[in-house]
């Protein structure tokens, strides 16, 4: 492990966010706290079925009502587009039908109508005055996937099926995980204005420029004509990647009634509106030679989806290259139900997916009777052995190791319910996690300016994880200006292009940008030092000169003879030196370059703890230990941040969160933040979280890979072996429940 | 939300008078008080509650504590939820209302909530609070959609075949132990009743919670003398560790002597349609020797007429669970 000093304004540093202040003092604008003179209020109105026809609609009553502007639905909206095919990540969103498209209903809650009012109260009270009937049929919400399809093979190597069933030590089992709600506590919303020709649109997003490339086709005007903006958001959990409806309807709202509108969607319109990480069924089949070592992986997988929508949750994701194995085989499907469209979920994919494989992980490791720590180790490989590709940088059993000694994992005695402290039974666990690696395409702008000041802009955003202050902290790192002298411009689109805030990419992704703009604003102060009799380098070429400590001089002279770079240009009375800078992306695999191919993942391992009170049936995470091998960290205070929420969301998955679907309606029944329940500060452990901080420079000059969405990978796993560990309950369908910890399993499922 | 009139009353008997115009002091009522409003105005969002009026009662002078000359104690109706809960005399004398009152909700809605607004507190029902769903509870006659559907957290004692809404209070399961009496100012003056006959059962007409008509303003709640010896406990076991209503509860009052029970009341949570008092667990304690076994015997009666649901099955387990080990803690240093 290395460990260094630093200095809390340095690269690797804990420096505390740029944007702190301002958003402890209410200073940060949130894309609902735009006012704008005779700004409208828009209140969709949501289905109460799950899947029919509509067979009228009748607005006369609303109309009446105080304060009502207009109320659109199919009729009178206007034309809505569908996006054409996706290039990449821009251009794409998950719920592709405009919004009131035709008269089908195909989820709960899908939009019939907006009311535009006046104010917000006037809107929702018409909303309620809108009178839709139906023509309905029984929704399909079921809880068990089913389909008939061809399974998709997403990787495959070897024969696995022939290597199970020889294999000496078997596991077969089939693991759930439910469908899960974001639920970030600021809502979606987007205040749309249009000014006749173009929009301006605040919105709650994490991807501004492809908002504005899926709002302008959406609403059918050239993408020159939409600006989107969004300073901060109030997280968004990956629910904010794409575009839902209601920006469209609000857009389509403003655009007609010629008006600048608000639309803020509610608690329970978050349920089944804005996406959702789907239910996953997954068989895995694990088979070993009589000590351990792996000879068959299989999983099969499925996830539901939305009807007219072909969401994939790739739980195989992590799956082929995690372990060491010859014979393995991964399949998808998918299962079209009555819900809304799922949607991206931190760590998507490889969340739900490392659960099952973990489990069965454990699970293998009690038949064989095998520590579980070294079951894992005994199965690390050498290099990826889905593509033979090295990997860039992977330190799996170092992170097992660490966890192990801080955790105090020697101390575990196996049997179930052995482990007694304080008259509670302990049960501990562990699992791996890992996650993607890579870069997104990204563009930057640095302006370094006469007053001594510097910029750096890029059309990404920060979602509340630490952006502004990484790009402060890389120019300030390129440059030596102080970060009180770096402005840091992000989440309007009409800025360089920068990637979604998705993937746990961002800081990864735009290093190289911003350090490529900040090496050209620097060469355009050479250039502007020699250029010209007056220049402060007259008859200097630009490449004698060097840029040291802020200063810039002669290369074969000291910095102390030359100047301050901002003198240079107030000497030239030139404003501002810019450069920019553009990296493409890179996710490594057998489709990089040729010198760049490599397997390119973050890993991690995490250690759980939780007490059993059987008498009262209370279990609770007392403890939870977490290494991340993660690349270097940029900043340790808004990484250990990422990790710590996800440790905390992960005791919400593991024992707490469920949407659940109301098997006759198909509503989600749960719908508000009393009853779909996430962990609380009392449920939260306490987090030990180390990094191991070892670059991968394959990424980026800095080695940094990204620590938004690995925290969450893996610890459901750990935290359902520590149960099994404390009270001999393998729970495989999470969340783990008191009925479940109290032979009444059954008895608690909302079965459709 | 509908438009709906706000007025605020000077006085008791204006607040009566107004509210005697309502037609039902039950769901429905064309006219409501509101003191902390924090299940009154998250209803009337969601539609489920249209009063026409709304008469706020937070300057009457209800607000106080007060000792009774026979040893008891006087609980105003607007007493917040928290100053309750950190009144000396109840954390020292009532220590089953204190530990109900600070394991409910959240420190921002206890601040808020009052005595008689928590004792009027509605159900969590999904289907209660939809209007997008049958219920009976709601509107008379609709069907209850919760028998088929999602009735995880719902009742198992006191239900009907029109109702299985559970109260989710936790005070009022601490105020049914300490037997305590409700103060109604009313059209026709003032009466008490015991908290026991406070609350109705569903039977028929779920829509009917309580004895309240037209009119009834909940002036004050008195407790009787705690009894010198007696020890009393509040357990609520739920998923997960704060901010959610129990899936079950106990409070329990057990006074010891030579180490056998000379006196119990025992009130079960979340796992009836009104807060639970079970005389028969209370019968069987009555002389026993302190005894985990005896405990669990005790618990078995007191959910002898549970009738689980198709998800709560597990209730009855842990309501038993619960009461064994609430009546444990009870008992221990005794």
């Amino acid at each position: 492990m290395a460990t260094r000093v630093l200095a809390p304004n340095t690269i690797g540093g804990g420096l505390p966010r740029i944007d702190g202040p301002l958003k402890v003092s209410g200073g940060a604008t949130y894309a609902s706290d735009h006012h704008l003179p005779g700004m409208l209020y828009a209140v969709p109105v949501c289905a109460t079925i799950a899947k029919g026809k509509i067979t009228s609609l009748d607005t006369s009553a609303a109309e009446k009502m105080p304060g009502i502007q207009s109320i659109f639905h199919r009729a009178n909206i206007g034309r809505l587009y569908r996006t054409s095919p996706a290039q990449g990540i821009y251009g794409y969103l998950d719920e592709r039908r405009p919004p009131f498209e035709d008269d089908t209903i195909r989820y709960y809650g899908q939009y019939v109508a907006v009311v535009v009012a006046d104010t917000f109260e006037q809107a929702q009270a018409a909303a309620y005055a809108v009178k839709v009937t139906y023509s309905g049929e029984k929704p399909n919400v079921a809880t068990h996937l089913k389909t008939d399809d061809e399974p998709k093979v997403e990787s495959s190597r070897g024969k696995p099926e022939d290597a199970f069933k020889t294999a000496a030590v078997k596991v077969d089992e089939t693991y759930w995980t439910p469908p899960e709600t974001h639920n970030p506590i600021e809502l979606h919303s987007i205040v749309a204005v249009w000014d006749g020709q173009a929009f301006t649109l605040y919105e709650s997003t994490q991807g501004v420029v492809n908002q504005r490339i899926v709002m302008a086709q959406m609403l059918g005007v050239a993408p020159e004509n939409v600006r989107v903006i969004s300073r901060f958001l109030g997280s968004g959990f990956g629910g904010k990647l794409f575009v839902w409806p209601h920006s469209v309807m609000a857009a389509a709202a403003a655009r007609s009634l010629n008006s600048p509108v608000k639309l803020v969607i509610s608690r329970s319109m978050m349920f089944q509106n804005v996406g959702h990480r789907p239910r996953t069924q997954q068989r895995v089949r694990l088979g070993t030679t009589a000590d351990g070592k792996l000879v068959s992986l299989q999983q099969d997988y499925l996830n539901h989806t939305s009807i007219l929508d072909e969401y994939e949750e790739t739980c195989g994701e992590a799956t082929a290259y995690l372990y060491s194995t010859p014979n393995l085989k991964i399949t998808s499907g998918v299962v079209h139900l009555n819900v809304g469209t799922p949607t991206a979920m931190r760590g998507p994919g490889a969340v739900p997916g490392l659960f099952a494989i973990e489990s069965a992980m454990d699970e293998l490791a009690v038949k064989l009777k095998m520590d579980p720590i070294e079951l894992r180790l005994k199965n690390e490989p050498e290099k990826d052995e889905s593509n033979g590709l090295p990997f860039s940088s992977r330190h799996l059993t170092e992170c097992f190791k660490v966890g192990a000694e801080k955790f105090g994992w020697s101390q575990r005695t196996p049997e179930v319910g052995s482990m007694k402290k304080n008259g509670l039974i302990l049960g501990w666990g562990t699992a791996s996690c890992a996650w993607i690696g890579g870069r997104f395409a990204a563009s930057a702008t640095v302006d370094l300016k006469s007053d001594g000041t510097a910029r750096v802009s890029c059309g990404t955003q920060d979602i509340g994880t630490g952006t502004y202050t990484i790009l402060a902290q890389v120019l300030s790192e390129k440059t030596g200006i102080a970060l009180d002298k770096i402005e840091v411009v992000l989440g309007d689109s009409s800025l360089p292009e920068g990637p979604i805030s998705g993937g746990s990419l961002v800081t990864s992704s735009v290093i190289p940008a911003v350090s490529q703009a900040a090496q050209g604003a620097i060469q355009m102060i050479f250039m502007t030092a020699t250029d010209g009799d007056q220049a402060a380098f007259a008859g200097r070429k630009p490449t004698d000169l060097a840029f040291t400590n802020q200063r810039v001089h002669l290369k074969d002279k000291a910095p102390e003879t030359g100047f301050a770079w901002h003198e240079i240009l107030q000497k030239a009375n030139v404003n501002a030196a810019s450069g920019s800078g553009r990296a493409d992306e890179y996710f490594g695999g057998p489709e990089a370059k040729e010198k760049e191919r490599y397997s390119v993942h973050s890993y991690g391992a995490q250690f759980a703890e939780v007490t059993w009170q059987p008498e009262i049936a209370r279990l609770r995470v007392s403890r939870v230990v977490t290494v991340i091998d993660s690349g270097r960290i940029m900043n340790p205070k808004p990484a250990r941040n990422q990790i710590e929420g996800a440790v905390v969301m992960g005791v919400g998955m593991a024992l707490l969160e469920e949407t659940k679907y109301e098997p006759r309606s198909g509503a989600p029944i749960n719908n508000n933040l009393a009853d779909y329940m996430v962990a609380t500060n009392a449920d939260t452990p306490s987090i030990d979280v180390t990094f191991l901080d070892y670059p991968d420079k394959v990424v980026n000059e800095f080695g940094a890979r990204g620590v938004g969405e690995i925290g969450l990978a893996g610890i459901a796993a750990a935290i359902t072996s520590a149960v099994y560990h404390a009270t001999g309950v393998r729970v495989r369908s999470l969340p783990a429940r008191i009925e479940d910890l109290i032979g009444h399993s059954e008895a608690g499922k909302l079965r459709a | 939300m509908e438009t709906f009139k706000y007025t605020r009353a000077d006085s008791a008997a204006q607040a009566v008078q107004l509210a005697g115009q309502s037609q039902t002091a039950q769901q429905g009522a064309q006219v409501r008080f509101v003191a902390g409003g924090t299940t009154l105005l998250d209803l009337m969002k969601l539609n489920v509650e249209r009063p026409a009026t709304v008469v706020d009662i937070n300057r009457l002078p209800l607000d106080k504590i007060e000792k009774l000359p026979d040893g008891g104690l006087k609980i105003g109706a607007l007493i917040r939820n928290s100053d309750l809960a950190h009144d000396p005399t109840i954390q020292s004398h009532y220590a089953v209302l204190s530990q109900a009152l600070l394991s409910g909700a959240s420190p921002q809605l206890r601040n808020m909530g009052t005595t008689s607004g928590n004792l009027l507190q509605r159900t969590r029902c999904p289907y209660f609070r939809s209007t997008a769903f049958a219920c009976n509870k709601r509107e008379p006659g609709s069907g209850c959609s919760a028998i088929d559907g999602e009735n995880r957290t719902l009742a198992i004692l006191g239900t009907s075949q029109h109702c299985i809404a559970t109260n989710p209070s936790d005070m009022n399961v601490a105020l049914t132990a300490l037997e305590a009496t409700i103060h109604i100012q009313g059209t026709k003056g003032e009466r008490d009743v015991s908290i026991q006959d406070f609350f109705l059962l569903p039977g028929s007409t779920p829509q009917k919670e309580n004895v309240l008509e037209p009119g009834d303003l909940i002036t004050y709640v008195t407790l009787p003398a705690s009894r010198p010896g007696a020890k009393s406990v509040y357990l609520k076991l739920r998923d997960r560790a704060s901010y959610e209503f129990a899936l079950s509860s106990a409070a329990v009052v057990v006074e010891v002597a030579d180490g056998h029970i000379r006196h119990a009341r025992v009130a079960l949570g979340g796992v009836g349609t009104k807060p639970w008092r079970s005389v028969e667990a209370e019968k069987a304690l009555e002389g026993k020797t302190v005894d985990p076994r005896v405990f669990r015997e005790v618990s078995e009666a007191a959910l002898r007429d549970a009738k689980p649901q198709s998800q709560n099955g597990f209730k009855v387990e842990l309501a038993k669970r619960c009461l064994t080990h609430a009546l444990t803690l009870a008992t221990k240093s005794a």
